[in-house]
C-alpha cells in the first residue's frame, strides 16, 4: 500500500488548484463596490485562498480514492468537511461548499473501500442504480404501505404548524404531478401549461365560493368540471399538433389563462388577486373558528377539545392527502384499463396506434380532460388552503416545476413522482436555512438525476397485466 | 370485396399512383407486387386512410371508405399489419394483442388471443415478454397477431418478410397461407419478395411507377417471362 499520491495524481490536484485560482481570482477575489467616488473594487483574497484550498483538499481526496490510498482519502475529506464548521470561513458559501464537499469526497472514500479499490466507472455506477431502482420498483407495494403509514401518522407526531404547512406542499405537488402524468407520463405529450388547469381550479373554486356561497364540497367537483372544460378547449386546437408545436401551444394556453386572469378585473381582481376565499367547513358540519359566525358550531366544541389553529391545518392536511390518493387510485386504474393502454400506446407509436383504429383524437381529449379535472381539484385546495390567490401563483415557472417532478420520477411511475416531489419541494425547504443556496442544492440536485438517471428516477415500465405463475418474468428481460 | 376505382394519391407534386384499379374477392390472397417507390405502400396508406386519395374511389362490402377517417376503417373489421411491424417494444406481448383487441368486442379477447397463440406457439410461450426483446420474426408474428385480434374480415399487410431471414419468411407465409385457407380470411398484401409472395397469393397484380403493368394469378406470373426478370432472378 502506497503512502503518497502518484507523480500523475499530485499533478492533477495542483493544476486543477491552478484552474481554481485562475477562475477564481477574478470571479471572486474582484468585487466592485458602489462608493461615493464612484465604482470602486474590493479584494477578497482570503476568499480566493480558501476556495482554492477547499477544492485542492477535495480533488485531493478524490484522487487518493481512486488510487486506493485511504490514508489519504479520509483525512483530507474529513479536514474538508470539519472546516465547514471550524475553520475562519469568511462567507457562507464557502461553509457550505465545505460541508458538502467534504461529505460527498467521504461517501466516495467509503464507497472505493466497500468496493476494494476498484474504480467505479460510470457504466457500473449507473448499472448499480438500476439494480436499485428495480428493487425500490419491485417493491412498491410495499414502499407504498410504509409511506401511506408515515403519511396518516404524520399529524400526530409532529402536530407542528411548520412541518405540517411543507407537508401540505408536497402534497399539493404530489397530486399535480400524478394529474399530469396522465398527459405527459401516459398519453406522452408534453404540457408545458398544465398550471392553467391549477389556475381554472383555484379561480373556479373562490369565484363561485364567494359570489354564489356555495360550500367547499359543492365547489370541488364544479372546479374539477370547469377545469375539464378548460382541457377539452385546449385539447381541440392542439389535437394534430405533436412534439415540439404541441409543446409550444400548452405553454401559450397556460400564459393566455393568467394573462386573462391579470386583466380580467372586473372578475377575477386583476393583479390584486382575490382575498378571503372562504375556508373549508369540517364536512358541512363544524367551523374550524373560535367563534363561528354562522350556524354552525365550532369543531373544537364539536369534538370536547380545547381551540387550536392547527385543527384547521390537520383537517386540510387530510383533506389534500385523500385528494392526492384519489387521484392516484385512478390513475393505476385508468392505466390498467383499455384507455390507458391506449394512452401509452399512443405515446409509444403514433403511426402503429393509427393502424389499429384507435381514435387518437378521442384519447388525447380524453386524457386532457382527465389531467384538467385533477389539476382543477388541487386548484380548488389551493385556493381553499391559502384563503388568497392571485395570478402571481400561477406563473409558468409552477409548470415547469410540475413537469420536471413527472419526468424526473421517471414518466408514467407514481412512486417516482413521490420521490421526485420529495426532492424537488423538499429539498429547497430543507436547505432553506442556506438561503440564496438552496436554489443552487436544488439545480445541483435535478442535473445529478439526470446525468445518473437520465430516463427518471424509476423508469422501468410495468406491464400493465402480470400473469399469474409468470411473475417478474416479463420485467427482468 | 374490396374494389378500388381509379384510385389516384399525389404527394405535392408527384404522383405516387397514377389511377389503379383492382379487387380483392371473399376468401383471396391477392398481392401488390413491385420495386421501391412503385407506389405499394401509398396504395396500402390509401386504403387505411392514413394518405388522403386525389381521385377514384375505394369500397369494402359496397360502401365507399375512401373518406372515412383511419379508425373507421379499422371498425369495418379491415386490419393492418404495418411496415417494419410497429410493434410497441416497451409493452408485453400480450399488452400488445390487447391493443389489437381495441376495436373488437371484449367478450371475445380470450378465445381470439387463445386463436393467435394458437398460430403462433411462439407467442404463447412469450407472452409476458417485452415486444421489444422478440426476434424480427416474432416481432412479425406478432404484428400479425395484433392484427388478427380486431377480429378483421381483410387483412392487409405490408411487407410482411422485411427483413427477415428465408427461412423465417417462409414460416410467415406459410402462416398467411393457413389462416386463408382454414378461417376463409381475405388477404390483401404488398410485397417486394415476389417469389414468395406469387407463391400463395390467388391473384397478383405488378405495380411499377404508379401503375399496373400486368395482373394474373399467382402461378401465373410466377411463370411469365417479364416478371421473372424483373422481380425473381437474383432472390
Amino acid at each position: 500500500m502506497s503512502w503518497r499520491l502518484s507523480h500523475d495524481g499530485l499533478r492533477e490536484v495542483l493544476m486543477v488548484m491552478m484552474v481554481a485560482m485562475l477562475l477564481l481570482l477574478p470571479m471572486v477575489g474582484l468585487r466592485t463596490v458602489d462608493s461615493s467616488s464612484g465604482l470602486g473594487i474590493d479584494l477578497h483574497i482570503a476568499a480566493v485562498f480558501w476556495a482554492v484550498l477547499l477544492i485542492g483538499l477535495g480533488k485531493k481526496s478524490l484522487v487518493a480514492a481512486r488510487e486506493n490510498i485511504p490514508v489519504i482519502a479520509y483525512p483530507a475529506a474529513c479536514v474538508m468537511l470539519l472546516s465547514g464548521f471550524l475553520a475562519p470561513l469568511p462567507t457562507g458559501f464557502l461553509e457550505f461548499f465545505a460541508l458538502a464537499g467534504g461529505f460527498i469526497c467521504l461517501t466516495n472514500a467509503i464507497l472505493m473501500t466497500l468496493r476494494g479499490g476498484r474504480p467505479i466507472s460510470k457504466n457500473s455506477f449507473g448499472e448499480g442504480m438500476d439494480v436499485v431502482a428495480t428493487k425500490i420498483q419491485a417493491a412498491t407495494p410495499q414502499v407504498a404501505w410504509v409511506m401511506f403509514a408515515i403519511v396518516v401518522a404524520l399529524p400526530f407526531v409532529f402536530p407542528d404548524r411548520y412541518v405540517l404547512d411543507v407537508s401540505i406542499l408536497i402534497l399539493t405537488y404530489i397530486m399535480l404531478g400524478w394529474g399530469l402524468n396522465i398527459i405527459v407520463g401516459l398519453a406522452g405529450l408534453l404540457d408545458l401549461g398544465y398550471v392553467a388547469f391549477y389556475a381554472v381550479g383555484a379561480y373556479s373554486y373562490a369565484l363561485l365560493a364567494i359570489n354564489f356561497d356555495l360550500s367547499f364540497w359543492v365547489c370541488l367537483p364544479l372546479a374539477g368540471i370547469l377545469a375539464a372544460f378548460g382541457g377539452l378547449l385546449l385539447g381541440f386546437p392542439v389535437l394534430r399538433l405533436r412534439g415540439d408545436y404541441f409543446a409550444i401551444v400548452t405553454l401559450g394556453f397556460g400564459e393566455i389563462i393568467r394573462v386573462v386572469l391579470i386583466n380580467w378585473y372586473q372578475v377575477t381582481g386583476g393583479p390584486d388577486g382575490i382575498n378571503s376565499v372562504p375556508r373549508p367547513s369540517f364536512f358541512g358540519l363544524a367551523e374550524f373558528t373560535r367563534r363561528p359566525s354562522g350556524d354552525l358550531p365550532a369543531f373544537h366544541e364539536m369534538f370536547g377539545l380545547d381551540y387550536s389553529s392547527i385543527h384547521r391545518i390537520i383537517f386540510l392536511y387530510y383533506l389534500i392527502l385523500v385528494l392526492a390518493l384519489v387521484v392516484n387510485f385512478l390513475s393505476v386504474r385508468l392505466r390498467k384499463m383499455p384507455i390507458g393502454r391506449a394512452w401509452e400506446a399512443m405515446r409509444e407509436d403514433e403511426i402503429a396506434c393509427k393502424s389499429l383504429g384507435l381514435n387518437r383524437t378521442n384519447l388525447k381529449l380524453m386524457a386532457f380532460m382527465i389531467s384538467a379535472t385533477f389539476g382543477g381539484f388541487a386548484g380548488a385546495f389551493f385556493a381553499t388552503k391559502q384563503g388568497f390567490i392571485s395570478p402571481e401563483s400561477f406563473t409558468f415557472i409552477e409548470s415547469a416545476i410540475i413537469l420536471a417532478i413527472v419526468v424526473l420520477g421517471g414518466m408514467g411511475s407514481q412512486l417516482g413522482i413521490v420521490i421526485a416531489t420529495l426532492l424537488v419541494i423538499g429539498l429547497p425547504e430543507i436547505f432553506r436555512d442556506l438561503e440564496l443556496y438552496r436554489m443552487l442544492t436544488f439545480g445541483i440536485g435535478m442535473v445529478l438525476v439526470m446525468v445518473w438517471r437520465p430516463r427518471g428516477l424509476l423508469a422501468v415500465r410495468e406491464p400493465s397485466i402480470r400473469l399469474h405463475g409468470l411473475h417478474g418474468k416479463g420485467a427482468k428481460s | 370485396m374490396l374494389v378500388i376505382e381509379n384510385l389516384r394519391t399525389n404527394y405535392g407534386a408527384i404522383e405516387a399512383l397514377k389511377g389503379i384499379s383492382l379487387d380483392v374477392q371473399e376468401g383471396e390472397i391477392v398481392t401488390l407486387i413491385g420495386a421501391n417507390g412503385a407506389g405499394k405502400s401509398t396504395t396500402l396508406m390509401s386504403i387505411s386512410g392514413a394518405v388522403p386519395a386525389q381521385s377514384g374511389r375505394i369500397i369494402f362490402d359496397g360502401e365507399d371508405i375512401t373518406k372515412l377517417p383511419a379508425h373507421e376503417i379499422v371498425r369495418r373489421k379491415i386490419a393492418q399489419a404495418p411496415e417494419g411491424r410497429r410493434i410497441f417494444p416497451r409493452m408485453t406481448v400480450e399488452e400488445n394483442l390487447m391493443l389489437g383487441a381495441m376495436t373488437a368486442d371484449p367478450q371475445n379477447y380470450d378465445r381470439n388471443r387463445d386463436e393467435v397463440f394458437e398460430l403462433f406457439p411462439r407467442l404463447k410461450e412469450r407472452r409476458s415478454q417485452r415486444g421489444g426483446t422478440l426476434s424480427g420474426g416474432e416481432q412479425q408474428m406478432l404484428a400479425i397477431g395484433r392484427a388478427l385480434m380486431s377480429e378483421p374480415r381483410l387483412l392487409i399487410l405490408d411487407e410482411p418478410s422485411l427483413g427477415l431471414a428465408p427461412m423465417i419468411v417462409r414460416q410467415i407465409f406459410e402462416i398467411i397461407a393457413k389462416v386463408n385457407k382454414e378461417r376463409g380470411l381475405t388477404v390483401f398484401m404488398v410485397e417486394q419478395n415476389a417469389n414468395q409472395a406469387l407463391k400463395i397469393a390467388h391473384r397478383a397484380h405488378v405495380l411499377v411507377t404508379g401503375e399496373i403493368t400486368l395482373s394474373g394469378k399467382g402461378a401465373e406470373l410466377r411463370a411469365n417471362e417479364e416478371v421473372r426478370a424483373a422481380y425473381l432472378e437474383g432472390h
